[in-house]
């Protein structure tokens, strides 16, 4: 019987030439990612000391500082301050900070390999597999397992098979995409389960939107959202100087707990409303509703494209008096470029705020938090009560165009209509 | 351990990990975090809760981030075990990596605020006191009740494999 590409990943990693789903396995983990928000500063840097007091190899493990980043106060100084002097005393040399989030730095570093097992202090090392790298997030004191052994225990996921077909009309992103995945099986419909994304749509992607899609495969559960590696992969390792790895793919016979089909070319754009990532509608049902905040950024929306789409939106016009529209790129590196190509400049005349590549206004730690009744447009990953600052504040999710487009109007509209 | 008691506390579905431990808590101290627990959903949650007390709860406890605060805010807070119709999966393993039980159950729809339970872990046999009414949960796996056992993943690596990893053995050996 064939295997699916979760299935092989996980294989390779335990030393096994097969296994199915509901198998217990040990398996060799090949990037292990803290970040300083729940690395660690988290129980890993008192207990470590009980166990041995050494990672248990140094060229595996990386730190990226990006949530207090910058920081906002004394105490997030102070954490930044700590995970930075622990990476040293622990020999760590991959220690990235300022850079932006953890997700886009490992892609750009070159840490998401295709075949590869990634484990990360963040749900959304999910991100990672939009390479073919099953990227899965843990808790610090599972993290502090890792460390020491290099293993992880795992429970061979069934693996859930999305189909998209066609191509996405004009205004329609893979936000649109992946927030109507979530809608059709709900928050929890991949519980324990991997989401393996395929058909034509998804081939015709970039690299960097398939990392939007992975990015929120946790959303609905997921332990990882995975994307067969092809030529645009490889080529986007190569560019960076990455290695290929050992690329896997589920075989024509593998088995599937369930098998979604959706047809691209009929989407229009998607939003979520507050609470909850799955309360997905299309856009046309939302609109007008009124916002006070459009924030532009993060490990699922703020890459170059993105903020491209969101430029040609804005250029020439004016965000919305009542509303403060706040633009934060994924990484230093695609700053630099929306910088020379004048994105930056379109998005700062038309009044945006440009804010340090960050987590910070995705979860409410600072550069942009919510006073209570406010409502907020993002491009981001979640909309939970309390994600962005006060409990009673909402918040919508959507692709970068429409929260282009709701900046200007003040409310939610179809992008479309700007485009 | 294997048979804990303890009084219910009962919420919904979907009770997410920034409901749980607001994301402004975070860089406070775990103690200020446990004062703070499930204040998006009940601000009365530690006012409340008496020690060892029983979280029951309905579909997908946990999900969202992977903070593993979240179940440690609840153990500090006095939470004894949680019971579920199922877990977001990195909840789930952070609660057991912790050494919070945790259980799944499809009866919870019959237990109520401020009954009594008593589990035994070891079978996943839920007794609820105050009716008489007995339920069955999903019995642990042999993995998740060697940690449970233990008391959370860190003495059971420190018992299993501490002095392998102290003389730099450091491999944990395929058990399952």
């Amino acid at each position: 019987m064939g295997m699916t590409m979760a299935e092989k990943i996980i294989a390779r990693a335990s030393g096994k030439s097969t296994v199915k789903p509901g198998d217990f396995v040990w398996a060799n983990v090949d990037t292990a990612m803290m970040d300083d928000l729940l690395g660690p500063r988290v129980v890993i840097a008192d207990q470590i000391k009980k166990l041995g007091n050494r990672v248990w190899d140094k060229e595996k493990v990386v730190i990226i500082s990006d949530h207090y980043s910058p920081a906002a106060n004394i105490t997030q100084a102070e954490i930044l301050q700590f995970t930075r002097n622990w990476a040293k005393e622990y020999g760590i040399s991959k220690y990235y900070e300022g850079l932006g989030p953890c997700h886009q730095v490992l892609a750009e570093e070159g840490f998401d390999i295709p075949g590869t097992l990634m484990v990360g202090t963040d749900s959304h090392t999910t991100t990672a597999g939009a390479f073919g790298c099953f990227g899965t997030g843990i808790g610090s004191t599972e993290m502090l397992g890792v460390l020491v052994s290099g293993q992880i225990w795992l429970r061979v996921p069934e693996t859930m098979l999305l189909i998209w077909k066609g191509k996405l009309q004009t205004g329609v992103y893979a936000k649109d995409l992946i927030l109507r995945s979530i809608k059709a099986i709900g928050q929890a419909g991949a519980t324990y389960k991997v989401m393996e994304f395929t058909g034509s749509c998804i081939e015709d992607l970039t690299v960097d939107d398939r990392m939007t899609i992975a990015n929120m495969a946790v959303e609905a559960g997921a332990k990882t959202g995975l994307i067969a590696p092809d030529q645009k992969v490889f080529a986007y390792l190569e560019k960076i100087g990455a290695s290929k790895g050992t690329p896997l793919y589920s075989d024509p016979d593998a088995q599937f707990s369930e098998r979604l089909e959706f047809d691209a070319s009929e989407l229009p754009p998607q939003i979520a409303l507050p609470h909850e990532v799955d309360r997905v509608v299309d856009i046309a049902e939302a609109e007008g509703e009124v916002i006070h905040q459009a924030y532009l950024g993060s490990c699922t929306n703020g890459r170059y494209a993105d903020l491209a789409e969101a430029a040609k939106i804005l250029k020439g016009k004016k965000v919305h008096p009542d509303v403060r529209m706040l633009v934060s790129a994924a990484s230093r590196s695609i700053y630099h470029q929306a910088l020379k190509d004048g994105i930056i400049e379109t998005l700062s005349e038309a009044g945006a705020m440009i804010l340090a590549p960050s987590c910070g206004a995705c979860l409410g730690l600072h550069s942009g938090i919510l006073a209570r009744a406010e409502r907020a447009i993002s491009s981001t990953n979640r909309n939970f009560i309390g994600r962005m600052g006060h409990k009673e504040a909402e918040i919508f999710l959507a692709s970068p165009a429409s929260v282009a487009a709701a900046a200007i109007a003040g409310k939610i509209t179809d992008p479309r209509n700007y485009l | 351990m294997l048979t804990l008691h303890g009084k219910v506390l009962k919420y919904g579905d979907n009770i997410n990990t920034d409901l749980i431990t607001p994301p402004q808590y975070l860089e406070k101290s775990l103690e200020v975090m446990a004062q703070h627990a499930m204040e998006g959903v009940d601000e009365q949650f530690t006012a409340k809760i008496t020690p060892g007390g029983i979280l029951v709860a309905g579909n997908n406890f946990g999900p969202g981030s992977s903070r593993e605060t979240s179940p440690i805010a609840l153990k500090l807070a006095g939470v004894g075990a949680i019971v579920a119709k199922f877990f977001a999966r990195i909840f789930y393993r952070n609660a057991v990596n912790i050494g919070l039980p945790v259980l799944e159950c499809s009866e919870v729809d019959k237990i109520s605020d401020g009954d009594v339970l008593s589990i035994n872990l070891q079978t996943g046999t839920i007794a609820n006191i105050t009716t008489g009414e007995t339920y069955q949960a999903t019995p642990l796996s042999e993995p998740v009740m060697d940690i449970l056992s233990a008391g959370g993943l860190i003495p059971f690596l420190e018992k299993k494999y501490g002095r392998d990893i102290a003389d730099g053995k450091n491999e944990a050996p395929h058990r399952y």
